[in-house]
């Protein structure tokens, strides 16, 4: 988390495990990491809704990452579920940030129902395939008036920096460091290409050209034949 | 009593309170980070020392995990 440089950690609901020792919310939180409970696991709205609730009480927090699944191998969001539980949870106080489908439409609906994020995925949870659509992120991106935050698909720290350059206001990741033969050096790769991506839009890219540009003027250019 | 306690079949006293079941599931009654459904519902934090457990509820204590 350190090398990461992330200041909001999600962290799931699960039965307590009387074998487990120490606390994983107390080492987070020693790490300075504010706590984003999610409703991982979650296929319908009602359980979503219950597990928030659940996440509420342990977690003394109203934010919540919205996770409803429709498909246990594709693991992408069931959207008619999770727009009827981020209207349930917008209704009951809570601080939404629904994990969506690279869907601009459904973006625009989370939005209206009150989410404070709409989180796109770039492409399946784990699969570090990177963002599949960046069409839909784009027009995603120039609809929302919420901050988009690019969730599930990062495989590498390009596309962390592509998803910032395109002006995403963070990414979320887990498997992409977890995963990797060295979290700790990838976690620190992926803060420099989450930071190199902000600036990077910050900065306006140039437009792309079919041609060439020279970039020295052929003004002044002496005649050496 | 009989409850199902994550799951699994266990003896309880009668009218136990929701935080002898947490404390039988493994958890610490003043420890932050967990919570407890009983049938479903969620159980407030402040309730816990309260609420009596009834024969054949099912009780979830849960806490957290890394992911998602």
């Amino acid at each position: 988390m350190a090398a990461s440089g992330a200041e909001v950690a999600t962290v799931a609901l699960r039965r307590v495990d009387p074998s487990a020792r120490g606390s994983l919310v107390e080492v987070l939180e020693r790490a300075g990491c504010t706590l984003l409970p999610n409703t991982a696991g979650c296929f319908t709205a009602r359980d979503a809704v219950t597990t928030a609730q659940l996440a509420r009480e342990a977690f003394e927090t109203d934010w919540v990452k919205l996770e409803v699944i429709g498909d246990e191998r594709n693991l992408l969001p069931d959207p008619t579920e999770l727009l009827e539980a981020a209207e349930t949870l917008v209704a009951d106080g809570f601080s939404v940030l629904p994990y969506t489908n690279d869907d601009p439409i459904l973006a625009t609906r989370l939005e209206d129902a009150g989410c404070a994020a709409v989180m796109p995925l770039g492409s399946p949870i784990g699969s570090g395939m990177g963002i599949r659509n960046p069409y839909n992120l784009r027009m995603i991106l120039e609809r929302a008036r919420v901050p988009v935050i690019l969730d599930a698909g990062i495989g590498t720290p390009s596309d962390a920096t592509v998803a910032m350059e395109m002006g995403c206001a963070g990414v979320l990741m887990a498997t992409a460091v977890a995963r990797a033969e060295d979290p700790v050096r990838m976690a620190r790769a992926m803060a420099l290409a989450v930071e190199a991506g902000s600036l990077a839009h910050g900065a306006g890219r140039i437009p792309r050209r079919l041609y060439a540009e020279a970039s020295t003027s052929f003004e002044g250019i002496p005649e050496l034949t | 009593m009989r409850v199902t306690l994550n799951g699994e079949p266990r003896e309880l006293p009668d009218r136990a309170s929701v935080a002898e079941a947490v404390s039988a599931a493994g958890g610490q009654p003043g420890g932050r980070g967990l919570a407890v459904a009983v049938d479903g519902e969620v159980v407030p934090r402040g309730r816990w020392t309260a609420v009596e457990l009834g024969d054949g509820q099912s009780v979830e204590v849960l806490h957290a995990v890394q992911g998602g």
